[in-house]
């Protein structure tokens, strides 16, 4: 009777797993980017899902993928992806700790964690040599829950770029009289380490720029040898000025802003906003504003400024030759989604494209990617089927881009 | 703390909870309907909640917790009386998911208003418990301040 018993369990217990099997080996790519829409000429498709919250992403010479995840998936918080065909197989994870930040420089691989940038030694494939040979480049940085990634870039001449986010919205509770905000000296700026040094501390590094919220994606610009950040603009306007904003300006305000910077620059966080309709540096309400009044100017300006709340997370100078002549140094940006936006429909599902000339935003910015959502409305962000993080350019000039929610990887091509 | 403040509170607490326990069985005479505190409950959700724990009470995957079938919303009405008046910077891991934004004190708010928007919360998004009361809110500002 026992054996008899086992069979019942067994039985159906191969045919789900061979159901399971058919359904996760089936030739999703098609299928599953169909939603997404990308300009005439090109194609999009997924090439991977459901790895984990995927963050920021790196491609190699060889056309091999690294991804960070958000957080470790079995122990693994960096995927290491092997492209055969039309999807990318997982060949090996390694690193116990989660996070966004990723990079390739002069034969490393660059990982950050929400207090960390670690990096580990490739052979001459790019290939990690030991997994377990981690070297701690910057350690101890400044992590308060909010605004923890240590999104970082680095420059063609030592030196790595990480933001520190500030552990606020709007630095309130910190500064409750508005006589100036007291975290600023250790958060919401970016920091500059030596790329090959290790074992620094925050206190070693250059306080780079300041008044920056929270900056996720960034990039260098090879054309005038800069660094280019995206801020996350404030939140909850209306929800702490009602007598200021509407619910609908404060879904609509304030930018989300790109901003070229040098060292000492500061973008003014948490005492003003940028309002990207009328091209505007406004005083925040905090500190004096009424929805009105111009901020101090002695703040640099943003070079772009795009729709409040959209989260962008990833930015990319695109130097490839696959995509038109336009794309070429121009920049795309991933959209993750608005939260902030609530009770009002949520927006920002997409990947933009900013055209660049000599180095600076030329022309107006357009959508490149869209529908990642993957429905017509999302009321919360947790409805969306997909949403936007990291972007990677591929050795043949491909874009690719990863999604924190569903896991995926898409690979954006050019047919002509 | 003092002996003398450490008794104050003690007695405010078993107080707060033997009145609240007291006006749960006579809601109907001599305090806010069940109902008018979630009517008025809603409005306040809408003013201060709703941006960040959204209209579905389901918050925002890694960023904002949700408000659904969790104890910190439907366990200990003093504790969550207290995140409201204190904010809320601790690790909150729900059904595995893991929540980084920090929640601002909302001190500010009064007693009722605390008591209806919690009220509401704890009867919303398919949750269903029992009313927070103003009072319970008035003594668990007094020991907050001890």
């Amino acid at each position: 009777m026992k054996k008899n018993k086992w069979i019942f369990i067994l039985i159906p217990a191969a045919i789900v797993s061979v159901l399971v099997l058919s359904v996760a080996s089936k030739n999703y790519t098609k299928k599953d980017a169909a939603f997404i829409t990308v300009p005439s000429g090109f194609e999009i498709k997924m090439i991977a899902n459901k790895l984990g919250a995927a963050r920021h992403i790196v491609v190699t010479p060889q056309n091999d993928i690294y991804v960070r995840l958000a957080e470790p998936k079995n122990g693994k918080g960096t995927l290491f992806l092997h492209q055969v065909g039309d999807k990318a197989e997982v060949a090996s994870g390694f690193g116990d700790f989660g996070g966004t930040g990723i990079a390739i420089k002069n034969g490393y691989l660059y990982a950050s964690s929400n207090t960390a940038v670690y990096r580990f030694k490739l052979n001459d494939k790019d290939e990690i040599i030991d997994p377990n040979a981690k070297e701690t480049v910057v350690n101890g940085l400044v992590y308060h829950r909010t605004h923890g990634p240590k999104a970082f870039t680095l420059d063609n001449d030592g030196n790595i770029y990480v933001n520190v986010g500030a552990y606020s919205n709007i630095c309130s509770e910190f500064d409750p009289h508005g006589t100036g905000c007291p975290i600023l000296d250790s958060a919401g700026g970016i920091w500059e380490f030596k790329a090959d040094k290790l074992n620094q501390k925050q206190s070693d590094g250059v306080h780079f720029a300041w008044g920056l919220r929270n900056v996720v994606g960034l990039d260098w610009n090879q054309q005038d040898n800069r660094l280019f950040v995206m801020q996350h603009g404030r939140d909850a306007l209306h929800d702490l000025f009602p007598k200021y904003y509407t619910v609908h300006q404060s879904a609509l305000l304030p930018a989300e802003c790109m901003y070229e910077l040098k060292q000492g620059d500061n973008a003014g966080w948490p005492y003003l906003y940028y309002d990207w309709q009328t091209h505007k540096k406004m005083q925040g309400p905090e500190y004096g504003g009424d929805g009105k009044k111009e901020a101090d100017s002695k703040y640099i300006d943003p070079v772009a400024a795009y729709p409040g709340h959209y989260a962008p997370d990833g930015l990319l100078f695109y130097t490839g030759n696959q995509f038109p002549e336009k794309y070429k140094n121009g920049a795309f940006i991933a959209f993750h989604g608005s939260w902030n936006r609530a009770p009002e429909p949520q927006a920002g599902y997409c990947v933009v494209f900013q055209p660049f000339k000599d180095g600076k935003p030329d022309g107006a910015w357009e959508v490149f990617a869209d529908g990642f959502a993957g429905t017509a409305e999302q009321k919360n962000p947790g409805d969306a089927l997909h949403r936007p993080v990291g972007l990677a350019q591929g050795p043949d000039g491909s874009l690719y881009i990863t999604d924190d929610q569903g896991g995926s990887i898409y690979k954006v091509t050019y047919k002509k | 703390m003092s002996l003398k403040k450490l008794l104050v509170s003690v007695s405010i607490l078993i107080f707060g909870v033997a009145g609240l326990q007291a006006q749960v069985q006579h809601t109907k005479s001599k305090h806010v309907s069940l109902a008018a505190s979630i009517a008025n409950g809603k409005k306040l959700y809408t003013q201060y909640c709703v941006t960040c724990h959204q209209a579905d009470g389901k918050g925002v995957p890694a960023m904002n917790p949700p408000l659904i079938n969790t104890t910190y919303v439907l366990g200990d009405k003093i504790k969550l009386i207290q995140i409201v008046l204190n904010g809320f910077n601790e690790d909150v891991q729900i059904n595995g998911q893991t929540y980084s934004n920090n929640m601002t004190p909302h001190a500010f708010m009064k007693d009722q208003e605390i008591a209806d928007v919690l009220t509401y919360v704890r009867n919303s998004f398919g949750n269903k418990a029992s009313l927070v009361s103003a009072t319970l809110v008035k003594n668990v500002r007094l020991i907050n301040k001890k």
